[in-house]
């Protein structure tokens, strides 16, 4: 440590910051698809006996979720800063921007993190409010499991995902969420400078199949609900 | 040969503190061979032989080399071409009766002067804040006596030929200038003479390229196909791997 004056918060050091919090939120993301992938299976069993193993972790899904919650908020607050940089660092917008192509990760995805992040974290906020602190058991959603009762999610799930209005909106968000892991991923690679000339190509290419991949995944579960599944 | 008919949409900015705008010129007669600093240039003798300001540009070499040159052309840098600087780019590439829209540089860290010339001395305080080798390294080695492999040689020699145009901060959504900045960086790091500063150099130049407001590097790339050099976003990695590497010390 020896040059304590230069060591500061740089756009280098918040960048790894970002990738290495949105690592972590693609490990999260993947669980949570994992997981939700029992709503598929039509009796809401599966899911419900999911949900209840998960809140029978008590304080150690209180430590989870603070850890997650400080996870994203690492990424946000450090996100929202530089992109108020960059938006000072070109104070006057071309009159005319063209992309000029070639085998670059330029594309819509990377072009619109900001957009695509910004809705997700909207999202984020309707989907903790619909079901982390939705309606319980108190409020009659109540399934049994042998001769216990636990929270019946699976019909507070399908009911909210055959509103079509949700249905629509929860589909959009998800194809913004494959978007956003498009190019995320490989990006997060790349600020960690884990990329060398030789794997690059295929790291960009793995990292958008799996952001797509996750994108597809979670936009199967409303679509089946809401074409398929009752209650 | 064909002959153009051009309509142009100019910057005129008559100092930095002066509110531009986009002025409207029409060129007829233009050869398809000449460059497009040649069309600027017989749009000038017009303007000047008509009592006008001329339109300022920066341009130096004219073979691509300097790094002098360099405007936005119809909203790509340096023109439409890939791996090649404005002085490069010849009017056999538009049409007859194209309209081209043509600005400078936009970003804070590069003020405009006059027109479509920007100031681009933030990239030489970059380079003041840590670009060199503090030792003297003697003259010419012998050869062989600093045994380099080829890879590692060809890297810095592919960083090396950066010509400091700033078309990566022009093309840049975020007005970034990683890449200037990592290749400066690592075509000196990678060799022995550069390698002993390596830390105390990617530390202090990335901390300059902050204080001269520039964006961050979102990796989307428009550095790379704006570049004349061709400098690869590998660089920007490597960059950052040795950021990491100086933060570990």
């Amino acid at each position: 440590m020896s040059y304590p004056q230069v060591k500061s918060f740089t756009t280098v050091f918040k960048k790894l910051l970002i990738a290495l919090s949105g690592l972590g939120l693609v490990g999260f993301v993947v669980v949570h698809l994992l997981g939700n992938l029992t709503l598929l299976r039509s009796d809401g069993a599966a899911f419900n006996a999911y949900a209840a193993k998960l809140e029978s972790f008590g304080p150690l899904l209180a430590v989870a979720e603070i850890g997650l919650l400080a996870i994203f908020l690492i990424h946000i607050v450090t996100v929202l800063t530089t992109k108020k940089r960059n938006l000072d660092a070109r104070p006057v917008a071309y009159r005319q921007w063209r992309s000029k192509g070639g085998d670059t990760p330029s594309n819509l995805s990377s072009r619109n993190m900001a957009v695509s992040g910004s809705l997700i974290l909207l999202f984020l906020g309707i989907h903790i409010w619909q079901f982390r602190f939705g309606p319980g058991m108190s409020q009659g959603y109540i399934a049994t499991q042998g001769q216990e009762q636990i929270r019946d999610l699976y019909r507070l799930v399908v009911e909210t995902l055959k509103n079509p209005v949700m249905f629509l909106f929860y589909s959009v968000v998800m194809i913004l969420l494959g978007l956003h892991l498009r190019h995320g991923i490989w990006s997060a690679l790349q600020s960690l400078g884990m990329t060398r000339s030789r794997t690059t190509t295929p790291l960009r290419l793995l990292g958008a199949i799996l952001g797509v991949l996750l994108g597809v995944g979670f936009l199967i579960i409303p679509a089946w609900i809401y074409f398929g599944a009752s209650i | 040969m064909p002959k153009l008919k051009l309509n142009l949409e100019i910057w005129r900015q008559k100092n930095p503190e002066a509110q531009g705008s986009f002025e409207p010129y029409q060129l007829s007669d233009i050869d398809d061979d000449i460059s497009f600093l040649e069309m600027l240039d017989l749009l000038n003798e017009q303007l000047i032989k008509s009592g006008k300001a001329p339109v300022e540009f920066d341009s130096d070499c004219r073979e691509g080399i300097c790094g002098s040159c360099g405007v936005i052309i119809n909203g790509q840098a340096h023109g439409p071409l890939q791996a090649t600087t404005t002085c490069q780019l010849y009017m056999r590439h538009f049409g007859d009766g194209d309209t081209i829209i043509i600005e400078p540089w936009r970003s804070k860290a590069f003020p405009v002067i006059r027109d479509l010339v920007v100031d681009r001395s933030a990239f030489d305080r970059i380079i003041a804040a840590g670009g060199y080798v503090s030792t003297k390294t003697g003259p010419h080695p012998d050869a062989n006596s600093h045994l380099i492999p080829k890879p590692v040689a060809d890297q810095a020699m592919d960083n090396a030929t950066c010509i400091g145009c700033g078309a990566c901060v022009a093309a840049c959504p975020n007005a970034s200038a990683s890449l200037f900045t990592a290749a400066k960086i690592s075509h000196l790091g990678l060799l022995p003479q550069g390698n002993p500063e390596r830390s105390k150099r990617v530390f202090r130049m990335v901390q300059k390229m902050d204080l001269e407001g520039f964006g961050n590097c979102t990796n989307i790339g428009e550095c790379r196909a704006a570049c004349p050099k061709e400098i690869s976003i590998d660089t920007i990695a490597q960059m950052r791997r040795d950021y990491v590497q100086a933060l570990k010390e």
